[in-house]
């Protein structure tokens, strides 16, 4: 288990004093304190920790965001910002002495305009509702997390979430055009704004990932997209997973940009068949996944080309939708991936490293390897063409062994990957899961220059403490 | 105040050696002009500095997977090597930077050689694709750099996804070298289309023009170019106006993306079709702003803006004795027009107007030191900007005043 700070004695007794502080700022039907109705923000999407808040804020406005963060600052009270708390890494984790300070509240969509191909949505805003909002006519918004039916904006901004579509259309940070950021000291800036890039320092590109460390957003301007026409997807099983590899690298060298290039090794393709009946090839030890997007003409043309490469690494199984149904029941199995290996194993960690496409070989055998020392099962789905790993790591949450054995294993192979050249995390944030490993990456010259930067945010240290920072530096 | 164009330049050949002159120049309290090779002198306040530092001796591709879609280039590397690179295995820099040499090269026209790739990071100039495709800084995968206190700071890395930790890539592309001077920098690139078309409407008004651009960037036909020359006689022969809407796509597919993208605009105008041949130099030419073509004299802007409003902001500068030209679909406005401090304040007046921004890419040097080259901060943010400046380089030796007065 991973250490956490003891909360400070002295604010644990200002307990009431502090709720009815809060409450005379925001009121009393936006602030919670009673026990059983702080339970449901003990943890995240990371629910193996859990911390009972010290109170919960949920503010309407970004005036009582404000008064609330200026309030904790003057008074050395630890907030932790939440927005739908979906957080895989633990990044929305409270703490005893915390006052959690929610935006699900703020959820109106403030303006959508096709023209200027924007919108202006309050933090808590699903990432899915502001795709629904304008799907009539045509447009999206493209980063597609795959909590994205309840995850929030907020946490978008805050994660820099991607999804298995960001190939194409890029992760969080390259389809924003401005926030509405309060600050500790509780003043509220805009940051970007309606229009590209920034005249002086890039906040808007700072704060995108930067997990609740240097403030905390409210209002956020997106960029929408139109779709494409048409998409559609194939499936292609192969025997050895470096061969796999070799197609995905001859895939992008023949300048064909897939919209999406999902791989799955031999254990996710089984529970995924096994939960989805997709018809995903059993004997199969690599599977690929392959979207085309355009007119139902270019389609085929870019489905032929694809064909005709995976041809040459004698694929076991190639199969290409005619239909958009068809496309569905491709793409049944990998979307029903995380929910599939949970029947295996009712427990399992989804980790997120990220290594260069071509150490993939390298990694897989890795991660095979630190399977069978660590003696728990393995297994990996990815998007291809970005390198991002999610290798699903299942243990027995009723014996703590098991569970420590499989943070380890995590802990490895997000090691694995760094020493691969890649990163320690391509989606999921760092969060406190992996804060310990940030050394890993980052030498302490790194570190201190991240940390100078945050202390010029937050110079009490008070926002999402024990963070994304090795714990002894927090 | 006159500029520095002449001071003590050291231009190391390696990190090392360039992360010691800073670190001494901390040591001493000595400030220091950051440079390259000058392409962009003027882009920016005039910066007081007896020496300078330039990166424009750390040179040469270090790292290219194109099956991997990355390329990494030491900072001084100009960006036409990096771009035959690419070429070879058919990519290219998604965010096309522009060449603006001509434009903001130092007053007395010496740079010291082609735009480097560092220059393009520090200043995020993107080209034409920005609109479609993302600034430059979208690109940064990761950066080596020296901060103001001599040390060597990573960030980012050779991957495509990552989110580890502060992304400082993006804070320091745009941060013109004041928070720590580029040494290495890892971009994503694209494979490069197979064929380039343009559909050219000519005689439209501006604000009609944005609307037929918005109408193209709205459609699923893949626009990734969208602009609007005033007076197209230059680029294009006689006709008046000339709006510009970009297809880049695999050549079989350009004939239905063309028909689809024309019968869409049908209600906006006739469009002409331009080849291949035909669009390469036009769009270099959109990218690099040579329909500005400014004398000796001249200033040259830039302002940001939701796209609807560029036409209004183009026309408020027209009214003081500005011209310019639109691209990324309206939301870019270029202009040029006498270096006078009526010129600037027309440029902040449009700006202010639009709720965006503005950069001054070129004026007389007294001018560029008297008024803001870039929009002022609210007091709140312009703490953060000097407390986040401290964070890199406590002494502010580094480009002082480049970008904000006192900064």
């Amino acid at each position: 288990m991973l250490a956490m700070p003891e909360p400070k004695a002295e604010i644990l007794a200002r307990r009431e004093e502090i709720v009815a502080a809060l409450v005379a700022r925001l009121g009393a039907g936006n602030v919670i304190a009673e026990p059983l109705r702080l339970k449901p923000y003990e943890t995240d999407g990371f629910t193996a920790y859990r911390r009972v808040p010290l109170a919960v804020v949920l503010p309407e406005t970004t005036a009582q965001v404000a008064a609330a963060l200026k309030y904790c600052h003057e008074n050395g009270i630890r907030v932790v910002p939440r927005a739908a708390g979906t957080s895989l890494s633990g990044g929305a984790l409270p703490l005893e002495d915390a006052v959690v300070i929610g935006v699900a509240r703020m959820n109106a969509i403030l303006e959508v305009d096709y023209a200027d191909r924007l919108a202006r949505v309050q933090a808590g805003v699903t990432n899915i509702a502001i795709t629904r909002a304008v799907e009539g006519d045509g447009f999206f918004y493209a980063p597609d997390p795959s909590s994205q039916l309840a995850c929030m904006i907020a946490g978008n901004v805050a994660m820099n979430s991607g999804g298995a579509h960001c190939l194409k259309y890029g992760v969080t940070a390259n389809n924003l055009l401005g926030v509405t950021m309060v600050t500790v000291e509780g003043d509220i800036l805009t940051l970007g704004g309606d229009h590209l890039d920034a005249a002086g320092f890039d906040w808007l590109g700072l704060i995108t990932g930067s997990e609740g460390q240097l403030g905390i957003v409210t209002e956020v301007t997106v960029r929408i997209l139109r779709a494409a026409e048409g998409a559609r997807a194939m499936l292609v099983g192969f025997g050895a997973t470096d061969v796999a590899g070799q197609a995905v690298a001859d895939i992008i060298a023949s300048g064909i940009i897939p919209v999406a290039l999902e791989f799955m090794d031999r254990p996710c393709i089984h529970a995924c068949e096994a939960f989805a009946h997709a018809g995903y090839p059993l004997d199969a030890e690599a599977l690929l996944i392959i979207e085309v997007e355009g007119s139902t003409e270019e389609q085929d043309a870019l489905l032929a080309r694809l064909q005709a490469i995976c041809a040459r690494h004698a694929p076991s199984t190639m199969r290409v939708a005619a239909t958009a149904e068809e496309s569905l029941a491709i793409w049944k199995g990998r979307k029903g991936a995380f929910g599939a290996v949970g029947r295996i194993s009712p427990d399992y960690l989804c980790m997120d490293g990220t290594i260069p496409p071509g150490r993939l070989p390298e990694a897989m055998r890795g991660i095979g390897a630190l399977s069978e020392q660590y003696g728990l099962q393995v297994a990996n789905v990815f998007h291809a063409g970005d390198g991002n790993l999610h290798p699903l790591i299942m243990y027995d949450a009723n014996d703590p062994a098991s569970f420590d054995r499989a943070e380890a294993l995590g802990a490895d192979i997000l090691r694995l990957c760094v020493a691969l050249g890649g990163c320690l995390t391509g989606e999921h944030g760092v969060g406190i899961e992996k804060r310990d490993l940030m050394s890993a990456q980052f030498g302490p010259v790194d570190l201190d220059q991240q940390k100078r930067i945050k202390t010029a945010f937050d110079p009490g240290w008070i926002l999402n403490p024990h963070k994304v920072f090795p714990l002894v530096d927090a | 105040m006159p500029e520095l164009t002449s001071p003590a330049v050291d231009a190391p050949t390696s990190e090392a050696t360039l992360a010691a002159l800073v670190a001494a120049a901390h040591a001493a309290g000595t400030p220091l002009a950051v440079w390259g090779n000058r392409t962009k002198a003027a882009f920016g306040r005039p910066v007081q500095a007896a020496g300078a530092v330039s990166a424009r001796a750390l040179t040469g591709i270090t790292l290219y997977s194109p099956a991997e879609l990355v390329v990494s280039a030491r900072a001084g590397t100009p960006v036409a090597d990096i771009e035959e690179a690419l070429a070879e295995k058919g990519q290219h820099l998604v965010a096309e930077p522009p060449d603006l040499s001509a434009i903001c090269g130092p007053e007395d026209g010496m740079a010291d050689g082609k735009p480097t790739i560092g220059g393009a990071v520090a200043c995020n100039l993107s080209g034409p694709r920005r609109i479609a495709l993302g600034a430059m800084r979208d690109q940064v995968l990761g950066i080596r750099a020296v901060n103001g206190m001599g040390e060597v700071i990573t960030s980012g890395g050779r991957v495509l996804k990552n989110v580890t930790g502060l992304d400082l890539c993006k804070l320091l592309s745009g941060s013109r070298g004041t928070l720590a001077v580029l040494t290495e920098v890892t971009l994503k690139v694209l494979p490069a289309p197979e064929a380039t078309a343009t559909l050219v409407l000519r005689g439209l008004g501006a604000e009609a023009a944005v609307s037929a651009l918005s109408a193209g960037l709205g459609s699923p036909f893949g626009v990734t170019g969208a602009a609007f020359l005033p007076d197209g006689a230059a680029l294009l022969g006689p006709g008046g106006s000339a709006t510009l809407l970009r297809i880049e796509e695999f050549a079989d597919f350009i004939p239905y993306r063309t028909d689809s993208l024309s019968a869409l605009l049908a209600s906006h105008g006739r469009a002409d079709r331009l080849d291949t041949a035909a669009s390469l130099p036009l769009w270099r030419a959109v990218r690099d702003a040579v329909p500005l073509a400014p004398s000796t004299g001249e200033g040259v802007w830039r302002l940001s803006v939701r796209p609807s409003a560029g036409a209004r902001a183009l026309a408020a500068l027209g009214e003081a004795g500005l011209r310019g030209f639109l691209d990324w679909g309206g939301g870019l406005v270029w202009a040029a027009g006498p270096g006078t401090e009526a010129s600037q304040r027309a440029v902040m007046a449009a700006a202010g107007a639009a709720a965006g921004v503005f950069w001054t890419m070129r004026a007389p040097g007294p001018l560029r030191a008297a008024l803001p080259v870039v929009p002022d901060e609210v007091p709140a943010l312009a703490a953060l900007s000097r407390r986040v400046k401290a964070a890199f380089d406590p002494k502010g030796i580094l480009g002082p005043g480049r970008v904000f007065a006192g900064l």
